[in-house]
């Protein structure tokens, strides 16, 4: 089991952030290479830019916690768990943390260097949308 | 009308593969004329012994300390400079065909380009460039990629997919289930990465890049300047050419390789000598870098199984040269042979029983340092055949295509036109050139310098999770061209290691700006 975790300090409020992200149907507009999902219940099926399906359970949604959890049950993976964390660090200052736990251990690398990429987009629409609030 | 370019490059392809630079396993009678007209390089490095960061330092003329992407598994930044960008610029008509590898392949999401490529059915994508331009991919306005076997996210892939699924599970399986380099043993010996595949040859991706190329070039009006870059996968593992073509080199019939100590006890008195990582491998105790099988221990290699793996690596180099034969040839009916100027090169050699290993990893020696090149000029423009035996290195590519293309050396390029002749290396000062390895992967990090003369190989492990720092091997060619005899920290070689040392210090204070390192985001 390989975990890996990337982090991004965002000039926004907490909320902010996290509504970016806490509709399961948003991934596609901050996931690079997440191009379209479908969200029935807790089951979200993403489909990826090389033409991959890929089912997803989401585990938790916690906007007290700030909190989104989702595993995903394709046989690719013998075990994955993803947890984004948004913190408030201050006024307008939070952390959002994006851990990936996975078996096979490439698959943490791979999956988590994509989450690298999403962070980057959270970051980018959270400020954005900071700076059309104020 | 500038003359136009044709750039093949192999994987994992070893000098002495080739008959003109000795080899006596392949016949390669295409590249040997390349040779016989052309110039011969007989001392070219890599700047890194792995795909990605050898072939970033291609496209971009920078060593991977410089352009950022400085292990496999490291994206090259998209905006990284491009030669093909500046000849794009300049009106030539870019292609590249084949393995590109400036990205990584376990991309599922298809996060970058050249895995999203083959689903999106368009030649190239609009992206930013170096100079805050937005333009093709990397400056090539056609890609078609292929890779090893028929997996994954490529045109190749996507290909044998449409026309020839029932193949498919005929290749070996390059990755295990736990996405592991796969250790499975197959062929007649066992050997890893190894297995007998049924495809005809016509359908295997050598011959498919040759295709793809030739129809490219078809394609391209009489007058229009043009780059292409034939990339060919092979002969990089796994050894699976089609089962049709084996029986051309028996590896019952095949010679050990010069470099493979029969002895167990002496390959290990070698390995003893050089610095740990080395016999810790050797014993599968530690397993640096992905570019291996984990799960396979090197000191389990029967000599049959290096002779298979050899023979089968045999196989593979004569298959590439007789594609590069029918694109020669169709150029030849195209009517532009004379204007063309064909190199032909590879990323990294591939150690194939040296010291009783296989593969690739952070062992800089002959086996993965020292690889074919040649450069054959168009002949039209009348440059004198020569052997070069001045050290040069691929650095010096995407200077010299630029200045075959008639532009200037652009300042981000670290390395300079390859020199025509010995007298011109001389008058140019290639004495050195240096090669880099660094990784940091589940734990482990490696970090490598090598300096090379025409003389000495000079190797310096930096502090790292296997190296305390003050590790290193140092080899006198003349006397142990097999770089046998470590004689690191000799004192009778104090002050040439000294000197050596200090071009490698040089190196690293090099001016220039560095790209901001890539982050790891797949093992390869």
């Amino acid at each position: 089991m390989a975990t890996v975790r990337y982090e991004r300090r965002i000039k926004a409020d907490p909320d902010t952030v996290w509504s970016i992200f806490c509709e399961p149907n948003s991934i596609p507009e901050w996931f690079p290479g997440v191009v379209s999902c479908t969200v029935e219940g807790s089951i979200r099926v993403i489909t990826l830019g090389t033409g991959l399906s890929m089912p997803e359970e989401i585990m938790t949604i916690d906007p007290l916690l700030r909190r989104f959890q989702y595993k995903v049950t394709s046989p690719l993976y013998h075990f994955h768990l993803g947890t984004i964390d948004v913190i408030e660090l201050g006024p307008l200052d939070s952390l959002c943390v994006y851990s990936t736990t996975a078996v096979p251990d490439a698959l943490a690398l791979i999956t988590g260097g994509a989450t690298d990429g999403a962070l980057d987009e959270i970051k980018r629409m959270a400020e954005e949308k900071m700076k059309e609030q104020h | 009308m500038g003359r136009k370019i044709l750039f093949v490059t192999t994987d994992q392809q070893r000098y002495d593969t080739l008959a003109c630079n000795g080899g006596v396993l392949s016949r390669t009678p295409v590249v040997d004329a390349l040779a016989a007209q052309g110039i011969r390089y007989e001392r070219c490095q890599p700047t890194s012994v792995v795909c990605m960061p050898s072939r970033a330092s291609m496209l971009t003329g920078q060593f991977p300390s410089t352009h950022g992407a400085w292990m496999n598994g490291v994206a090259l930044a998209i905006d990284a400079p491009s030669f093909a960008e500046v000849l794009h610029d300049a009106g030539y008509k870019t292609a590249l065909i084949g393995k590109a590898h400036f990205e990584p392949f376990l991309d599922p999401f298809g996060r970058f380009s050249e895995n999203a490529l083959a689903n999106l059915g368009i030649p190239t994508v609009e992206e930013p460039w170096f100079d805050g331009r937005q333009g093709p991919h990397r400056g090539f306005d056609h890609l078609e990629f292929s890779t090893h076997g028929a997996q994954g996210f490529t045109h190749y892939a996507k290909w044998m997919q449409q026309n020839h699924p029932e193949q498919i599970g005929n290749f070996y399986q390059v990755l295990d289930a736990d996405l592991q380099v796969n250790a499975a043993g197959g062929g007649d010996t066992d050997a890893p990465q190894v297995k007998s595949n049924p495809i005809p040859k016509d359908w295997y991706h050598t011959d498919w890049v040759a295709d793809r190329t030739i129809n490219w070039l078809r394609q391209q009006p009489a007058d229009a300047d043009w780059f292409c870059w034939m990339s060919f996968p092979d002969p990089h593992h796994p050894w699976d050419p089609p089962a049709e073509e084996v029986r051309r080199v028996p590896w019952r019939d095949v010679e050990l390789p010069v470099n493979y100590p029969t002895s167990p006890s002496e390959r290990e008195a070698l390995l003893d000598q050089k610095a740990r990582h080395w016999r810790a491998w050797y014993d599968g105790r530690v397993v640096s870098n992905y570019e291996a099988p984990a799960k396979w221990v090197p000191a389990t290699m029967t000599e049959d199984q290096v002779r298979e793996v050899n023979a089968l690596n045999a196989v593979e180099v004569e298959l590439i040269d007789e594609a590069l034969g029918r694109v020669i040839g169709a150029l030849e009916q195209m009517g532009c042979a004379d204007d063309v100027d064909i190199f032909f090169t590879t990323d990294h050699g591939e150690l194939q029983g040296d010291f009783g290993l296989l593969f690739k990893g952070p062992y800089h020696v002959d086996g993965l340092l020292r690889l074919p090149l040649i450069w054959r000029p168009a002949p039209s423009s009348a440059v004198a055949p020569a052997v070069v035996k001045a050290p040069v290195s691929l650095v010096s590519l995407a200077a010299t295509f630029l200045n075959v293309a008639g532009e200037p050396t652009p300042s981000w390029v670290e390395g300079s036109v390859l020199p025509q002749s010995d007298s011109d290396a001389s008058e140019r000062t290639f004495d050195a050139t240096v090669t880099e390895w660094d990784s940091a992967i589940f734990g482990l990090d490696v970090h490598v310098r090598s300096v090379l003369t025409s003389k000495y190989l000079l190797t310096k492990y930096q502090k790292g999770a296997l190296h305390d720092g003050s590790e290193g091997e140092l080899y006198v060619l003349d006397d142990d061209p097999l770089q046998r005899v470590n004689r690191f920290n000799d004192p009778v070689l104090s002050d040439v290691q000294s000197e050596l040392a200090q071009r490698l210090h040089d190196h690293e204070v090099r001016p220039g700006d560095r790209a901001t390192p890539g982050v790891l985001v797949a093992p390869v």
